[in-house]
């Protein structure tokens, strides 16, 4: 079997001497893995970055088995980001984040296409930090939503209102409105604002926004505990205080 | 087989485990070492015997040597006044072999790294506080690898010496000395680019 396909690194560890194995979030088969022969040579070292753009094309007797990865570097992502730590801090975390949660084999186009657009937006000079951090807590929102545990933000699931939703059951991940949450308050999930309407948003949001997200992330797509992950995380929320 | 060939089948089996040594390169190394016994298997195993009773991690910079502060810590000609901070002893050994740098050096054991499950108290960051806390460290150059986990560490580390009275610099990233622009990875030159200094 042989596909080719566009994908992004998300991870390469090291195998043997000279060789890595590969996780990628591929355009059409989604996260796949693969063996690099001379992945950890300095000629391919630099390649197989997280967050790097490549062209790779995966060789195996069956579908199942790890198969073999050649890569091409189409952009590299990583070195611009070196001397920012916010936003290397983000590559960081996102790219340990798919990696420990994305099924193999599963296409997911359209977290595909947003990470495309996130480390755009990343490597761009011009967009505030606030704009990347707002974008992230989205494309994790997505994330839950695409493997199935989406978050119902447009109610309030106590009283149906529509408005004024502030926060979110930890439990069922659904909206609560400011009035039905007033009393359970330290046990609810804060909503920041720019999740359930479309306004701007302030560094707390976003951490808020990351500790929404991470809760439900931990709970449900973690299947192991992974501390590191999570500590990536605060990392990246530590930048925003 | 008998007793005295498995025991050189043995030997072979761990030189093969060594990096940069196969099954094949591991046989002729034995066997040159059994050719030479007076000159080589004979000095070789009375050495690794004396390193594997010495051998200690410096408890100031965490390098590997026979004693504790190791000969670079200890070492009166060098500049206590500045620390470069490395991933490993071999990034160490490297710099050493370069004789440019006449500082001292604090080794973390590793990089942070969320894939790997590498975590803050997993390395020597903690002594490297301390270290600049302590107010004989004047400047901390990190020199760490110009990689995801390797910037992170460095970033992260940064951050904790925030408040502490230090001046923190970095080794630059770009072209390598006989290096080639045309076979240079887009990474890297955008890196050189970046880190221009007038002429």
């Amino acid at each position: 079997m042989e596909w080719s396909d566009h994908a992004i690194v998300l991870a390469a560890r090291k195998h043997g001497e000279g060789h890595a194995v590969l996780d990628v979030l591929s355009q059409q088969k989604g996260r796949a893995r693969g063996y690099v022969r001379g992945g950890s040579s300095r000629r391919q070292r630099p390649t197989l970055e997280p967050g790097n753009l490549v062209d790779v094309t995966w060789r195996g007797r069956l579908d199942e088995h790890l198969g073999t990865f050649r890569v091409e570097m189409i952009k590299a992502t990583a070195p611009d980001l070196f001397r920012k730590p916010p936003r290397l801090a983000a590559l960081d975390a996102l790219t340990s984040l798919l990696a420990a949660i994305l099924p193999e084999r599963e296409a997911v186009p359209e977290i595909y296409k947003e990470c495309l657009v996130f480390f755009t937006m990343l490597g761009d000079d011009g967009t505030a930090d606030i704009s990347w951090g707002a974008e992230l807590v989205r494309l994790e929102v997505m994330l839950l939503k695409t493997l199935g545990f989406g978050l119902d933000l447009k109610a309030c699931a106590v009283t149906g209102e529509l408005d004024n939703l502030c926060y979110v059951s930890p439990k069922t991940g659904r909206a609560v409105s400011a009035g039905a949450g007033q009393a359970y308050q330290d046990k609810l999930l804060k909503l920041p604002a720019f999740l359930a309407a479309d306004t701007p948003a302030a560094p707390e949001d976003i951490r808020a926004g990351w500790l929404l997200t991470g809760h439900f992330l931990e709970r449900h797509l973690l299947l192991r505990p992974n501390p590191a992950v999570m500590e990536a995380r605060s990392r990246l929320a530590g930048y925003f205080s | 087989m008998t007793a005295r060939a498995f025991k050189i089948e043995q030997l072979i089996q761990l030189l093969a485990k060594m990096p940069g040594l196969g099954p094949r390169s591991a046989r002729r190394a034995v066997l040159q070492i059994i050719k030479k016994r007076e000159s080589y298997m004979l000095p070789l195993a009375a050495l690794i015997r004396e390193v594997a009773d010495q051998i200690k991690t410096c408890r100031v910079c965490g390098n590997l040597d026979v004693t504790s502060p190791c000969h670079i810590c200890q070492d009166p000609k060098r500049d206590t006044a500045t620390v470069c901070v490395v991933e490993n002893v071999s990034d160490l050994w490297a710099l050493e072999r370069a004789a440019s740098y006449k500082g001292l050096y604090h080794v973390l054991g590793g990089t942070l790294s969320a894939i790997q499950g590498t975590r803050p108290e997993d390395l020597n960051i903690k002594t490297l506080i301390e270290r600049a806390s302590g107010g004989d460290v004047g400047e901390i150059i990190m020199a760490t690898n110009a990689t995801v986990d390797g910037q992170t560490t460095a970033h992260y580390i940064i951050e904790r010496l925030k408040g502490v009275s230090v001046k923190i610099t970095a080794i630059a990233h770009g072209v390598p000395v006989g290096g080639e622009l045309d076979y240079l990875d887009d990474g890297t030159l955008s890196a050189a680019l970046k880190d221009r200094k007038p002429y």
